[in-house]
């Protein structure tokens, strides 16, 4: 379908056009008018942005230098975040989110892609198993986590992963009441969860690399790593580069997956991150600021990466 | 009409809804105390929801007769959820001023419901006219709910712990139930019999995940003589003998004697959705813990019974108490408070009434015979009728809470930003039930110095 930006192609058939009468003083009223449906759809989803994301957003900021105590609120400055801070789980907390973020960017953004290149191979069911690849996603986050926990990562021996290791004769995990396994099992439960948008993402960014380029590659001599490296990510680059900044944006505000696998802080505070800590110090320790000031460190810090990853990338451009 | 005019009247139509939308949620209700009838209207929360039918039904029964009785009063309920304080909910509650005119909340929600300046200071409303009751209420239990000489909340439910022990897996066990453990090296025996049943059934549960970790801590460091902050509540004070006794001796059952089930990091629902299905021999906890595991988790009245909170060598030297009471909103009318204050007094402290209406609940899957709350004060007046009706139409065998009953164990109260102080040590005692290398003194000196960090930063 043709896509024409030109004003007023949308009139009604028939309706005269005026004569050119050299270029016109459009008044702003004229123009609103002009592009009334436009504005119209505009203001809403200006209006659910303002109240529900850039409202709060700032809310938090102004709320992260004040404190309420007995119903007064005063303007504390960086007491907030001096606090927040020396929070005992602050640091702690950060680890484990980069650790997750880390494992995620190794499995989680890995995975998908050669699914896909994968999927992209098959001649046969190509559809069937697409739907299975983005069954989990159609399932409530919460739902699936809880598969996990109570079938997958019973630390029993009646776990299906501890059944499986004993029938290899491996040996079996405590996964979420592991330390060291708390994360990779997160990480593992969470690409389970959420690939099936990535991996339909990657899918429709393969079918557009023309197949003349492959058949090049092939009369080359490229065998299939040279045909996915030499071809696929140079042609994919632009997806698997944003589907990278969302994933480690996505992956930094890590939360429901701790709360419902591990019960929270997890062994040892191993599953406690960032967005948990928050809601800690929001809704369990009485301390709404102290939460704002941690969301806005957050903020920071994920908007700091996100201008420097737009900017690299721009300048590899 | 053409598509582009109908596009435009949608779009028009999906601004204005949306606006429309958004003046409502932005619009407070102004039917704050009286209508057009001249009649009084309050709202309270915690009505039971529906899956609780009995409960809900009873509520809604002494609604109407509050209101049959009191033709000028309007009371309309709201459901907050089974447990009325699901503290994200109550905070968000709190800080969205969207609490009911009188709202339920712990003790220990004291210092938060001021903070929000939610709260209404009812010291010159409550008094005998109100509350007929209220001389006969524990002294003790308002004092919680006083701060700087004002009372924030009418207090109307109590509880300590003890230990909760299933009768069916003790017989299984060849255990005495008319004989349970009263020391904690008893308790390991004992739970090493009951896990030896099998099926994975856990001699003793315990919880460590969710903040609950650290609030059973605090309680078995009370049973040891502990305290969890120092007098003056600047410094923690678990980092001794008797916190390192309570991780011994839950190291010792969990993988000394593996009698403590595979499955740790239990918070509440986790331990007592199993306690319903018969596969914990014994827990800490309180009377009404009972009652949650037969209504909420499918559990048998029958099979439980009590008795105190064992000590190391002897009784125990202390146990946890707590909670919950009702709040009153700020600028609420004079007339609201005292219809606020009338309901409370007919549905939660009058004997014979509401709560206390035990021949209602006798016939009921509902709990009559238990040993709390015991709101009103030893021999007072209310004490003696609510113990009379109590006894003359208890549907579960007192017996089974005898013990608990006979023997009372000092009551102390949670520490000074409690929920904190528990998340912190939730990872002690996690780190002692997953880890069978678990080093308690390094545990036990980390705990303590996040929470000095803690309380530093929050003076």
């Amino acid at each position: 379908m043709a896509i024409t930006t030109v004003p007023g192609a949308t009139r009604k058939p028939g309706r005269p056009t005026p004569p050119y009468a050299g270029p016109q003083r459009t008044s702003l009223g004229r123009k609103v008018r002009d592009n009334l449906t436009g504005h119209a759809f505009l203001i809403g989803a200006v209006l659910c942005f303002v109240v529900f994301s850039w409202y709060p957003m700032i809310r938090g900021i102004v709320m992260s230098f004040q404190r309420t105590r007995r119903g007064e609120t005063t303007w504390v400055g960086w007491d907030n975040y001096s606090r927040i801070i020396a929070d005992p789980s602050f640091w702690p907390a950060w680890q484990n989110t980069l650790y997750f973020t880390l494992l995620a960017l190794v499995l989680g953004y890995a995975v998908p892609f050669f699914v896909a290149i994968l999927l992209n191979e098959f001649r046969h069911a190509k559809g069937y198993l697409r739907i299975l690849v983005y069954l989990p996603v159609m399932l409530p986050p919460a739902s699936a986590l809880f598969l996990f926990k109570f079938y997958a990562y019973d630390p029993s021996e009646a776990g299906l992963f501890n059944a499986i290791l004993k029938a290899l004769h491996l040996p079996t995990s405590q996964w979420m009441q592991s330390p060291e396994m708390t994360m990779p099992a997160m990480v593992v439960a969470s690409t389970w969860m959420n690939m099936g948008g990535a991996v339909l993402i990657y899918l429709a960014a393969l079918q557009n690399i023309p197949g003349e380029l492959y058949e090049a590659a092939e009369l080359d001599g490229a065998g299939i790593w040279r045909r996915i490296v030499n071809v696929t990510i140079p042609q994919t680059r632009l997806i698997l580069a944003l589907l990278a900044m969302l994933q480690i944006v996505a992956t930094m505000q890590l939360f429901i997956e701790p709360l419902i696998l591990a019960n929270g802080a997890g062994t040892e505070d191993s599953a406690t991150s960032v967005a948990y800590l928050i809601y800690q110090h929001g809704f369990f320790q009485n301390d709404l600021n102290g939460a704002a000031a941690l969301g806005v460190i957050m903020l920071v810090v994920l908007a700091g990466f996100s201008a420097a990853y737009l900017r690299l990338s721009a300048k590899q451009d | 009409m053409s598509v582009p005019q109908y596009r435009k009247a949608a779009a028009l139509a999906l601004v204005a809804g949306l606006g429309f939308s958004l003046t409502a949620c932005s619009t407070k209700s102004d039917d704050k105390d009286t209508n057009a009838g001249g009649k009084v209207t309050i709202t309270v929360d915690c009505q039971p929801v529906g899956a609780q039918k009995e409960l809900l039904k009873n509520w809604n029964d002494d609604v109407a007769e509050f209101q049959r009785q009191n033709p000028d009063i309007i009371i309309k309920s709201v459901s907050v959820g089974e447990q009325c304080n699901n503290p994200p909910d109550f905070t968000a509650r709190l800080a969205g001023g969207t609490v009911t005119d009188v709202f339920y909340g712990y003790m220990t929600d004291l210092q938060q419901v001021l903070d929000s300046g939610q709260a209404m200071d009812i010291s010159q409303y409550v008094n005998k006219d109100t509350i007929p009751t209220w001389d006969s209420v524990d002294p003790a239990l308002k004092e919680v709910f006083t701060d700087g000489g004002k009372l924030y909340a009418v207090p109307v439910k109590n509880y300590s712990m003890g230990l909760v022990y299933n009768k069916v897996l003790f017989q299984q066990a060849g255990l005495d139930v008319n004989n349970p453990p009263k020391t904690w090296a008893e308790v390991r025996a004992a739970a090493k019999k009951i896990a030896g049943l099998g099926n994975g059934i856990a001699g003793y549960s315990e919880y460590s995940a969710g903040n609950t970790g650290g609030w059973h801590f605090t309680s078995l460091l009370y049973s040891q003589g502990g305290q969890v902050l120092s007098a003056d509540g600047k410094k923690a004070d678990f980092n001794n003998a008797a916190g390192k006794q309570v991780l011994q001796n839950l190291k010792d059952m969990r993988y000394g004697d593996n009698s403590m089930g595979a499955r740790q990091l239990l918070q509440w629902g986790d331990l007592l959705t199993n306690a319903g299905a018969g596969k914990v021999g014994m827990f800490i906890g309180a009377p009404d813990s009972t009652q949650a595991i037969v209504s909420q988790f499918q559990g048998k009245f029958q099979d439980w019974a009590m008795s105190p909170l064992p000590g190391q060598d002897g009784p125990a030297k202390g146990t946890l108490g707590g909670g919950e009471g009702y709040f009153f909103k700020k600028d609420l009318s004079p007339e609201q408070v005292k219809a606020g204050l009338k309901w409370i007094a007919y549905q939660k402290l009058t004997p014979g009434k509401g709560q206390f209406d035990y021949v209602r609940a006798k016939p009921q899957n509902y709990p009559v015979g238990l040993p709390q709350p015991l709101l009103f004060a030893n021999g007072s007046e209310a004490q003696k009728q609510e113990l009379e009706l109590r006894k003359a139409n208890a549907n579960v065998d007192t017996a089974n809470f005898a013990l608990f009953e006979a023997t009372p164990v000092p009551i102390k109260g949670e520490p000074r930003n409690a929920q904190a102080v528990y998340a912190v040590l939730d990872a002690a005692m996690s780190g002692v039930l997953t880890n069978p290398n678990a080093n308690i003194d390094a545990l036990l000196k980390t705990a303590e110095e996040k929470v000095n960090q803690l309380l530093a930063a929050e003076s």
